[in-house]
């Protein structure tokens, strides 16, 4: 099996999970066998010149399937929105590093910011009981996946900007009276930053997954970079091929 | 079967479909597509005497029909690319093109000297490099300044010398013309369009180099346009490039006037394209009864 390839996949399965942000599950054959959890996706967009990178939300291992949750935000995503069962995706995958889950009897503490906690799901799923998903979203009815974190029997706790379900306020104020060993986060980069601090206060390691303007998705065209703090210095890596997850004392968060 | 295979200034290739520079590394991640043999050769990421940081993100804009590019030439420097990519590369069975560029005429000639002592087979100069002595007037927009590195270059080079030029000239057949009797062996054209989007709810350009470069299908007339005026101008043979997306748009480039076609920011939206553009020439060739696809180059019939 290739690392990675392009395949014509079937629609399965679509759903409008809250108001602008779809899931569409895929017969993805060998790409879902080599897929690991926080890897992405560069899905085709008829008409444009770029790929769009989704992240895999869940890998269906036994039916060789992959579950794709996203949100609406351009014209090229908004194609994909209108896309129906039984059409085809053409993607190309399994890309990126992926999670490094490590010890599933660690307190892992999930920290997702909306569209951010799609990539969660696959990666908290073996920790179980052992995981807490904090999950910040804008009110009650932008709430995603709080079923399917439950499903894996993942304890969730939810905060609302407008406190129209769980607590009013950052995702991160979930985590104050928390017990936790090691933490894995996406959202935006604001929250990244304030989940990376949190990190360092409680010093537990964090994994971060980072987003960025790509092109290629396999590390050939340079143009997703961010910034990196290595042995020599501060560089730029990419985010296609040396992430999307980061240790989040490797990322240098510019403002 | 048509014979597909070109010879350029020397250099022998199997088919006339090159990787662009920018757009494929130094091959690896497209090497878990397919055998790198199967294209005509793989024009390598520009290369630096020392190595270059790149310029912060974004560097990536998408635009109506292509996007905008601000890498800023982030690469590992010629020492590094001599050590740690060419032997891998040269063993993949292709033709290696190492796509050289500098902020000086003697960063130029340092990078080509190192790269005449190694097995690549051919010397791309990037002379659009938007970073230069010379109080920022670049060596390719000026007949002037394509000469002094061109001419400098190939005093140095002791490999088959292609200059790739850029299309941000107000006569670019004038700026061939001078590459030319500078001593190039080859002409490539055209790099990016230099163009500019702005995030009208932030106000920020979308790059955060302000300006990029355009490539893609929106500018594959323009590229049409500017291989046909030089080709009729030099006696060198022309590789053209620029929004090349289909075997069709391969078969157009080579009328106009090109001897083989450079495919670079197709490879984002479909990875196969270079090998899909070799079998669509083939059977065109063949249902044209064209023996060899050098019969194309510069047979469009002007009105």
């Amino acid at each position: 099996m290739k690392k990675y390839d392009v395949r014509n996949c079937t629609i399965l399965k679509k759903t409008e999970a809250a108001e602008g942000i779809f899931d569409i599950t895929v017969e993805a054959g060998a790409l879902a066998g080599a897929a690991r959890a926080g890897q992405f996706a560069q899905i085709y967009v008829p008409g444009k010149t770029l790929r769009r990178p989704l992240s895999i939300c869940e890998i269906g291992r036994a039916d060789r399937t992959l579950r794709f949750v996203f949100q609406v935000r351009g014209e090229g995503t908004a194609v994909l929105a209108r896309l129906r069962k039984g059409e085809t995706l053409n993607i190309l995958a399994p890309l990126g590093n992926g999670f490094q889950p490590g010890d599933t009897s660690r307190r892992a503490l999930f920290i997702g910011g909306g569209i951010g906690v799609p990539p969660l799901l696959e990666a908290a799923k073996p920790f179980g009981p052992n995981a807490v998903l904090a999950a910040g979203f804008r009110s009650r009815s932008a709430v995603i996946l709080e079923d399917d974190f439950n499903a894996a029997g993942c304890r969730v706790r939810i905060a609302t900007d407008d406190g129209s379900l769980g607590h009013r306020g950052l995702v991160t104020d979930l985590a104050n009276d928390l017990a936790f060993d090691v933490i894995f986060a996406c959202g935006p980069k604001p929250m990244l930053r304030a989940v990376s601090l949190l990190a360092e206060k409680r010093g537990v390691p964090c994994q971060v997954s980072l987003e960025e303007r790509m092109a290629c998705g396999i590390g050939a065209c340079l143009g997703c970079a961010v910034r990196l703090r290595g042995e020599s210095g501060e560089h730029y890596g990419h985010v296609c091929k040396d992430g999307p997850v980061f240790d989040s004392r490797n990322v240098v968060w510019e403002a | 079967m048509a014979d597909l295979h070109i010879k350029i200034a020397g250099v022998d290739f199997r088919n006339p479909v090159i990787a662009a520079s920018g757009t494929f590394g130094f091959g690896h991640e497209f090497s878990e597509f397919y055998p790198l043999s199967e294209l005509g050769g793989i024009c390598c990421k520009g290369i630096t005497l020392e190595k270059r940081p790149g310029n912060p993100p974004p560097r990536i804009a998408e635009t109506p029909s292509g996007m905008l590019n601000s890498v800023g030439l982030q690469n590992p420097g010629v020492d590094h690319f001599i050590r740690e990519d060419l032997p891998w590369l040269k063993r993949q069975g292709t033709v290696v093109i190492a796509n050289i560029a500098g902020n000086t005429p003697e960063d130029y000639c340092r990078t080509a000297e190192k790269l005449s002592d190694t097995s690549v087979d051919m010397i791309e100069l990037n002379i659009s490099c938007p970073n230069v002595k010379q109080g920022g007037v670049q060596f390719g927009t000026t007949c002037k300044g394509a000469e002094t590195v061109t001419s400098a270059v190939r005093k140095v080079c002791r490999k088959p010398l292609m200059v790739k030029l850029s299309p941000n000239a107000s006569d670019i057949a004038e700026i061939a013309a001078a590459a030319e009797s500078a001593g190039a062996d080859a002409l490539s054209l055209i790099n990016t369009l230099t163009g500019m989007r702005i995030d009208i709810h932030s106000r920020r350009p979308v790059l955060h180099n302000n300006t990029g470069g355009l490539s893609g299908p929106a500018v594959f007339p323009v590229a049409v346009r500017m291989v046909w005026q030089v080709s009729r101008r030099v006696k060198i043979p022309v590789v053209g490039m620029g929004g090349v997306s289909s075997w069709q748009d391969a078969a157009e480039l080579m009328l106009a006037g090109a001897s083989a076609v450079q495919v670079g920011t197709v490879l984002f939206s479909d990875p196969y394209a270079p090998l899909k553009i070799v079998n669509g020439l083939n059977r065109y060739l063949d249902e044209n009864r064209i023996a060899d696809v050098s019969e194309l180059t510069g047979k469009v019939k002007p009105w």
